[in-house]
């Protein structure tokens, strides 16, 4: 069973080899040849899924060893796979939700001339990913975690010819290398301190180093995470990177490969728990990002960059829950689980909007659109009742236990993260209702683009619709299925652990509060884009929502902290190297080429000039001598 | 006297040639101080002989003449091919030794 | 003898001949520095060297002493003088230094060694003072060979050897390969020929009977030397004899003496000083 594995890896792997190599031929086959090896992997999946529920909850951990791909002495990496209980939900939501996307796309990328190459691009992420998710020790991991970050590039740049798509591939790829210094750094911190990177020998051994170490380790973690993830730092490209085509943005911009961070985190549990310093920056970062995604996606017109914003809050949620140590960790994946369905499902619902309304993205030229995309409303709405936690959906158990686990922090902390992730709550609330009102209620706001194209609003068809249906059916019954009896705790647990928090305020009272914050959040939503008229172009708006809709200046600072940091850092280092460093090097340069130009006239190629030194130094060396006999 | 006499004018001797080769341009004047220096050494050398009371010294002063020997065969080989070449015995002309 | 030559102290005929002999030494080797003349030069360390060949023989180094005069003196000087002669005996040497501060170095460098080879010595304990006598016991050549040929054979092996290279060096470095085979006479003749250049032979130096050295041009019949006629060596060492003016300035004092004796006036006594000069 455990050969399984490796194929679980190979078959996009080979998908991707194929696409990309394979030429014009495949042209014709290639969209189905990519969904089909997907689909394969997923087939995998559901096959090593059953052999582990079959087996004890202490012996659901498989490992393959391929071959030893780095043996040096003490530096010994393995290409080995581990397939637990957590790389097992990881591999189910990848290739489940890849399978489904990539179904979706065939639909969706039917007019791209360069549609085998993109189904190349999907399958070589899907590999990464799972290379990613299954890898047994973190060099492993790196390689995947660097695989991801090249196929997002690829992905969010695909319209090449767009500049604006290739700046944010650009800028994507390039703020997640920020992140992945991180995880550099973190390996080779573990190396020095455990010896070994692997996951067992390292997280096993985790009380032999002391917790300045684990603390700098979970901290470049951290940093990792914030890169992949989209967290506050590093939080910017999330935004631009919805230049790509809209199932990326479902796929790996909202239900996997923004979630690697949150996997990083919560398999490196250990380290967090020895290192509560570290744990209390994850919860910070998290609370941060919460807050910041959530405003940000209330100020965009732009409906993909409203989910954008959107992701960014709810992963802000997921990292929060990984901080939270053991409380945590099982509500953060279980979040992230539902959080793939019912986003992927909103973001292909955006897709399949934007399909039918001439690739128009601004929410304030959509309206009245229920009628004539009844297929995409039903899903997007139980997409949407999902997300703001309606009663009984999948976010409704995931957020709902990840409030409560906030509070269950205890003390102050417990207190103020628990207030912001209500605070979260009642956003989200508020700005999915107002994508909501804007894209399917009110008057219609359609406008010809720029071609003189009036919109003609259809449905899409099956091969994009089937797919939404299915993720909405997840979007409804994954929470439920996962709360009833604890399954998804039970099935977690042994791999992250758990504890029951004690909370100061009961579970009844926290349910109470977040159904009430979510009703005032849906109601502002409603008075403001509901009962009034939406106007087509944006208000002035408050300070706020100005800083907002530049997603609250996070260029800005970067553009002032960073690029002109640089600049005059760079300036300044250029200065001191021109006038000290050049200075010193060119003077001992200059001084010995004068020195050397004195006593080159020594040498006149005279042989008596020559002689007479030889006889000086014989007259020195009868001097010394008699010098040393005096002594 | 003292024979110790001997030795300063063996270092007197060696003294004036050393200067004359390094004040004379001809190569063959050179030479020959070169030779006066030689001379002066063989002259410490049978002095010291004398004063150990053995012969080594004077085999050694024996060696210096068989090597002088040797040396002028050569030396004076180089100056008559130099001269041929050159036209002239001045060391100074020969200085291409520099940049 | 032997009992002189043990002494701390040699006799008084041996110290009389030092101090003598001993200036010698000094003069000849000063001599050998500052002549101008390389002949000179040699001449003056040719006597050095005889000087100290009486010195060694005086300390006892008697074979030592008639090595030095028959292989140096006899040998290696007349050898030196021979290559003199080879380069250009009159070729006099400018003592005027070329190299900037050269000459004052080498005097400093040379005080400096000197006095510190004097204080060296002067500060070296001498005590011990054998003399030969035991050495020579069994006469000096019988000593020198026995050291020769057990303690040092090898070094002496080694010095034959080193003559063997010497002379092979000499001959490798003096030899000229030549590269054709000489041309004839005859076929010098016919190139001169075909060239058109110097018919007939050279010219012969010297024009009348009191000047028919080597060194001397012919004129030619404006009175003008011609170079052509002396020796190719001469010419390159620049040693042509100029007598061009020399016949007419003996003309004139031919006619001077004549005037003299017919009692008429004298005509232009410079003439007469500058014949006079020339015939030096």
């Amino acid at each position: 069973m455990e050969n399984l594995i490796a194929l679980l890896i190979a078959a996009p792997l080979l998908g991707a080899a194929l696409l990309l190599t394979g030429g014009r031929r495949l042209d014709s086959v290639g969209h189905w040849i990519g969904t089909l090896l997907s689909a394969t992997s997923f087939v995998f999946g559901v096959i090593l899924f059953a052999d582990l529920l079959g087996k004890d909850a202490e012996h659901r951990t498989l490992t393959q060893h391929l071959y030893t791909w780095v043996p040096v002495e003490s530096f010994q990496a393995d290409v080995t796979f581990r397939l637990d209980q957590l790389s097992m939900t990881f591999v189910l939501l990848i290739t489940g939700v890849g399978s489904l996307i990539h179904l979706y796309s065939v639909g969706y990328m039917e007019h791209d001339e360069r549609r085998r190459r993109f189904f190349g691009y999907l399958n070589l992420f899907l590999a990464a990913m799972l290379l990613l998710v299954l890898a047994d020790n973190y060099l492993l991991l790196y390689v995947g975690w660097e695989g991801v970050g090249l196929a997002s590039y690829l992905l969010i740049g695909f319209w090449q010819h767009k500049p604006s798509a290739a700046t944010a591939a650009k800028k994507a790829f390039l703020v997640n290398r920020v992140g992945d210094m991180g995880l550099s750094i973190a390996i080779m911190l573990m190396f020095t301190t455990f010896g070994t990177f692997a996951f067992g020998p390292v997280l096993g051994s985790v009380g032999d180093a002391s917790e300045g170490k684990l603390t700098a380790i979970g901290l470049m973690l951290l940093l990792a995470a914030c890169g992949k993830s989209a967290q506050v730092p590093l939080q910017s490209w999330l935004g631009d990177a919805m230049e790509g085509p809209t199932p990326v943005s479902a796929l790996i911009h909202a239900a996997t490969m923004v979630t690697a961070g949150v996997y990083l985190i919560v398999r490196s549990g250990a380290i967090f728990n020895a290192a509560p310093d570290a744990q209390l920056v994850v919860t910070v970062v998290g609370a941060v990002t919460l807050l910041f995604g959530a405003i940000v996606g209330c100020a965009k017109d732009d409906i993909k960059k409203a989910l954008a914003g959107s992701t960014m809050s709810q992963i802000g949620y997921m990292i929060l829950a990984a901080g939270l140590g053991p409380i945590g960790y099982v509500f953060a994946i279980m979040h992230l689980v539902t959080h793939g369905f019912f986003k992927a499902g909103l973001f292909l619902g955006a897709g399949s909007v934007m399909h039918g309304m001439n690739d128009e993205v601004d929410m304030r030229k959509y309206g009245g659109l229920r009628t004539y995309m009844p297929i995409t409303f039903v899903t997007f709405g139980l997409g949407y009742l999902a997300i703001i936690g309606f009663p009984f959906l999948s976010g409704f158990y995931s957020k709902d236990a990840i409030i409560e686990a906030a509070f269950a922090k205890g003390g102050t902390q417990g207190w103020i993260l628990g207030g912001v992730a209500l605070l979260g709550a009642a956003i989200t609330a508020f700005y999915m209702t107002r994508v909501m009102l804007m894209t399917f209620f009110g008057e219609k706001r359609w406008q010809p683009d720029e071609n003189g194209n009036e919109p003609h609003p259809h449905e899409s068809p099956s091969v994009m619709t089937i797919p939404m249906i299915v993720l909405a059916v997840g979007s409804v019954g994954a929470g439920f299925f996962f709360h009833l009896g604890d399954r998804f705790l039970n099935w977690l647990e042994p791999v992250t652990g758990h504890e029951e928090g004690n909370s100061p305020v009961g579970a009844g009272a926290i349910t109470a509060a977040t159904l009430v914050l979510l009703v005032v959040g849906a109601g502002i939503a409603y008075l403001q884009y509901g009962r009034k008229p939406v106007p087509v172009t944006a208000p002035r708006g408050s300070l706020l929502a100005r800083a907002a809709r530049r997603d609250l200046l996070q260029d800005d600072f970067n553009h002032v902290v960073l690029v002109r940091g640089g600049e005059h850092l760079t300036r300044s280092l250029v200065y001191v190297d021109h006038t000290l460093v050049d200075g010193v090097v060119n003077g001992t340069a200059a001084s010995f080429g004068g020195l050397s130009g004195r006593l080159r006239r020594l040498q006149n190629g005279f042989a008596r000039s020559y002689a007479v030194s030889m006889f000086g130094g014989a007259a020195l060396l009868v001097a010394a001598t008699l010098l040393m006999r005096a002594v | 006297m003292n024979p110790v006499n001997y030795l300063y004018l063996a270092a007197l001797l060696f003294t004036i040639g050393a200067t004359g080769v390094l004040i004379r341009r001809n190569a063959i004047v050179v030479f020959m101080c070169i030779e006066l220096m030689l001379n002066a050494c063989n002259l410490a050398f049978v002095v010291f002989s004398r004063m150990h009371g053995n012969l080594d010294g004077q085999i050694i002063a024996f060696f210096t003449m068989v090597v002088a020997a040797a040396e002028v065969v050569v030396g004076l080989a180089i100056i008559v091919s130099l001269f041929r070449t050159r036209h002239s015995a001045s060391v100074d002309d020969a200085s291409l030794m520099k940049l | 003898m032997s009992a002189q030559l043990a002494a701390y102290t040699t006799s008084t005929g041996e110290a009389f001949q030092f101090w003598v002999l001993g200036t010698v030494a000094v003069i000849g080797a000063l001599g050998t520095v500052f002549m101008k003349k390389a002949v000179h030069s040699a001449l003056s360390l040719a006597g050095t060297m005889i000087v100290l060949a009486v010195f060694y023989l005086a300390n006892g180094a008697y074979f030592l002493g008639i090595v030095q005069i028959v292989v140096y003196t006899g040998a290696i000087m007349m050898l030196f003088l021979f290559v003199v002669m080879l380069v250009g005996v009159t070729a006099a040497d400018s003592l005027k230094e070329t190299i900037q501060g050269q000459r004052w170095l080498a005097l400093l460098c040379g005080v400096g060694f000197g006095v510190l080879l004097l204080g060296g010595i002067g500060n070296a304990t001498l005590t011990e003072f054998n003399g030969t006598g035991r050495a020579n016991a069994n006469g000096n050549v019988e000593g020198l060979a026995a050291l020769i040929f057990t303690k040092y054979v090898f070094a002496f092996e080694i010095t034959g050897a080193l003559l063997i290279t010497a002379a092979v060096g000499a001959m490798v470095l003096t030899h000229r390969e030549r590269t054709e085979r000489a041309k004839t006479q005859r076929e010098l003749a016919e190139q001169r020929v075909r060239e058109g250049k110097h018919v007939p032979p050279l010219p012969a130096p010297g024009v009348y009977a009191r000047h028919n050295a080597v060194d001397i041009a012919g004129l030619l019949p404006d009175g003008t030397p011609s170079e052509l006629t002396v020796n190719k060596t001469l010419r390159e060492r620049g040693q042509i004899r100029d007598v061009s003016a020399e016949a007419l300035n003996d003309l004139k004092a031919l006619e001077q003496r004549a005037e003299e004796r017919l009692e008429r006036t004298a005509i232009e006594p410079a003439n007469l000083k500058r014949a006079e000069e020339a015939s030096k």
